[in-house]
């Protein structure tokens, strides 16, 4: 299934390099890639396309490796960062600092930012009591979600219309405004990120058998579940701060994956390649397959093609995976 | 908790009622005296500023907050129950997300833009939301289980999101409009539009406040509720069919709050208990008592102009969400 997905996204980033108001062949892009003498192609490629393309993926990584990451922790599938305040806080903070404070570019990012690890700690300030229990991050953090969707609700009637239509963009998702700069940054946050998640995730499995099999076994549930959900706010706020809340990415990308392996696993890396897919995917449709001048941002793709396709596994899927 | 207490803290929410019912009345732009009030309502003199504002806007806005906050309250215990699912609110079947897709629809295609207009738009919207989310939910071998309804209803609620969010960036007429609708509010709603939804909201409650038992035995499971005799896909079906009535008609008069759905059944649990004979019944008084609390608060804070309902009930609700919720020792669901 990994090889799979794995050639889904190599599919998906060709297409990305090569599609475009000037079309390149495989060959110029390989080319361009490569080095060799071609300016044009060069600067089509490494400068336009590849920073979007790495950046879509990164964020696919980011929010598909959060969403696998809160829904196995908390053990409830509607547990993901955009249910439970991180995409909101990162939203009130982003739309605080384009309507109020007439910002943009990284500013707005840098306010995303904050917004989201405010949220972070306050989930930490009040749902711990010696430890993470489940429902208590869960209701804590939807509590907190409707208190920054009351503060976004609030700053888009109270600013003229035009503003509004800008902060409703950012809260979508766009990758349009993709540079170096941003995929370095997430790319840093990300090489940090990975691995923690990476040596969690066999605890991580250890406590889908129940915390007093996990403690039998050596492990501290309370710990694990606490680094988990630390990493998982991390890498939420991260991708929200590059990109906005590319909706429904950290939602459905683990139940995709899971409906693809047929396992009750935490499928942590299947996890983050169907975000990528789905962020990828969503961007190349987005771009070329509908009209130009509609330039339609990623988040609305991924909503409107991930809703659907999560539907159709939920309709025809045979076996129980949750 | 005996049954005798239980009792006891359901007249107190009652008194509660009756109490913010009152403060609406009386508080607000201009704040008018219990008795010019009671003269008002008996024997209202036509000319007179003060009975004006009581009979016209604040009777209206008092009676849509009850209702709207009565059906919201019960919709969420229902759903909650339903699905298993502690952080569930009305809005889970993508109820919410379908009435607000024929509104930007009735607004961007056919040009309402009165809330009387938008009614029967958000109730067909509704509907048809609940139906597609079931019927999918339904399909595939193992029928409707809680957490297909969830996700079902949470991916419907994404699409229908993104369409909204199509329309709104390529049309900003469509937006200005549909920001306000959106917020959720109590004001300035014509009696007509309550009298047309009442009916739905009456049926609704009562097969919600029959619906105690089968949640009760639903909330052990589906296979020890069939092992106690209950017909699981039959009362599954029914609830639904009560959270359709009273979160349409809910969602039709004050637009989409979903807060007040998702906080106060954990309220009513932290009151009375695990028995949902009991959290629907006291759901239903305690989401008029939050959702007319937050209406007269957002009145008072901006005077002479006001808060939307729909942006303060998380702002007083949260706190007391997340209170309850570190007070609890096991799961709340």
């Amino acid at each position: 299934m990994l090889a799979l997905l794995a050639g889904l996204v190599v599919v998906l980033a060709g297409s990305a390099l090569m599609l475009g108001e000037f079309r390149l062949s495989l060959g110029r892009v390989l080319g361009a890639l490569a080095g060799a003498d071609d300016p044009s192609a060069h600067f089509i490629v490494v400068e336009l396309r590849l920073p979007r393309l790495l950046l879509g993926m990164l964020v696919g990584v980011a929010f598909g490796l959060a969403g696998a990451l809160f829904q196995s922790v908390l053990r409830n599938p509607l547990a993901s960062p955009d249910i439970l305040g991180i995409s909101q806080g990162a939203s009130a903070g982003a739309v605080a600092a384009l309507l109020l404070g007439g910002l943009s570019g990284a500013a707005v990012s840098g306010a995303a930012l904050a917004g989201g690890a405010v949220v972070g700690l306050l989930l930490y300030a009040v749902a711990w009591r010696g430890g993470m229990a489940g429902h208590r991050v869960v209701l804590a953090g939807i509590g907190v979600a409707y208190v920054c969707t009351s503060v976004v609700g609030y700053l888009l009637t109270r600013s003229e219309v035009q503003q509004a239509q800008v902060a409703l963009l950012w809260m979508t998702g766009s990758l349009a405004q993709a540079d170096w700069s941003a995929v370095r940054l997430l790319g840093l946050a990300l090489v940090a990120l990975v691995p923690v998640a990476a040596l969690l995730a066999r605890g991580l499995g250890l406590l889908l058998l129940g915390d007093d099999l996990a403690a039998g076994l050596g492990l501290r549930p309370e710990l694990v579940r606490a680094g988990v959900i630390a990493t998982g706010i991390a890498l939420a706020c991260a991708a929200t701060a590059a990109a906005g809340p590319v909706a429904f990415v950290a939602f459905v990308a683990a139940p995709i994956a899971r409906r693809l392996l047929g396992d009750g696993s935490s499928a942590l890396a299947e996890s983050a390649l169907v975000g990528v897919v789905m962020v990828v995917g969503a961007d190349v449709v987005a771009q070329h397959l509908l009209p130009a001048d509609m330039s339609v941002p990623v988040g609305v793709v991924t909503g409107a093609v991930g809703g659907p396709y999560l539907i159709w596994l939920m309709a025809t899927g045979g076996r129980r995976t949750t | 908790m005996t049954s005798s207490s239980r009792a006891a803290t359901a007249l107190l929410l009652v008194g509660g009622v009756l109490v913010v019912g009152l403060a609406s009345l009386m508080w607000g732009a201009r704040d008018i005296a219990p008795g010019e009030v009671w003269a008002a309502l008996v024997h209202p003199v036509s000319g007179d500023t003060d009975h004006h504002v009581v009979r016209d806007l604040r009777v209206p806005r008092t009676l849509v907050g009850l209702i709207g906050g009565a059906a919201l309250g019960a919709a969420g215990a229902l759903m909650q129950g339903v699905t298993r699912n502690p952080i569930a609110d009305p809005g889970l079947l993508g109820i919410n997300a379908g009435a607000s897709l024929a509104v930007l629809l009735a607004i961007a295609g056919l040009g309402v833009t009165s809330v009387s207009g938008y009614v029967w738009f958000a109730f067909a919207g509704a509907a048809i939301a609940a139906l597609v989310v079931y019927g999918a939910a339904s399909l595939g071998w193992e029928g409707v289980t809680p957490v297909k309804l969830a996700l079902v209803g949470a991916a419907f609620t994404a699409t229908a999101t993104s369409i909204i969010t199509v329309v709104l960036l390529t049309d900003r007429q469509t937006l200005e409009d549909y920001r306000f609708w959106q917020v959720g509010s109590l004001a300035n709603r014509p009696l007509t539009v309550l009298t047309g939804v009442v009916p739905f909201v009456v049926v609704g409650l009562l097969l919600a406040l029959a619906s105690g038992r089968v949640l009760n035995a639903l909330a052990l499971g589906d296979d020890v509720a069939r092992g106690l005799g209950q017909d699981v896909t039959r009362g599954r079906l029914l609830i639904v069919a009560g959270v359709v009535l009273l979160c349409g008609s809910a969602v039709s008069m004050v637009g989409p709050i979903a807060f007040v759905g998702l906080a106060v059944p954990h309220l009513a649990r932290a009151l009375v208990g695990p028995d949902y004979r009991w959290i629907v019944a006291l759901s239903m008084l305690l989401g008029p008592v939050l959702l007319l609390a937050a209406d007269i608060a957002g009145r008072l804070v901006a005077r002479p102009g006001e808060l939307e309902a729909g942006l303060v009930v998380a702002v007083i609700g949260a706190p007391v969400l997340i209170a309850i919720v570190r007070r609890s020792r096991g799961i709340a669901a």
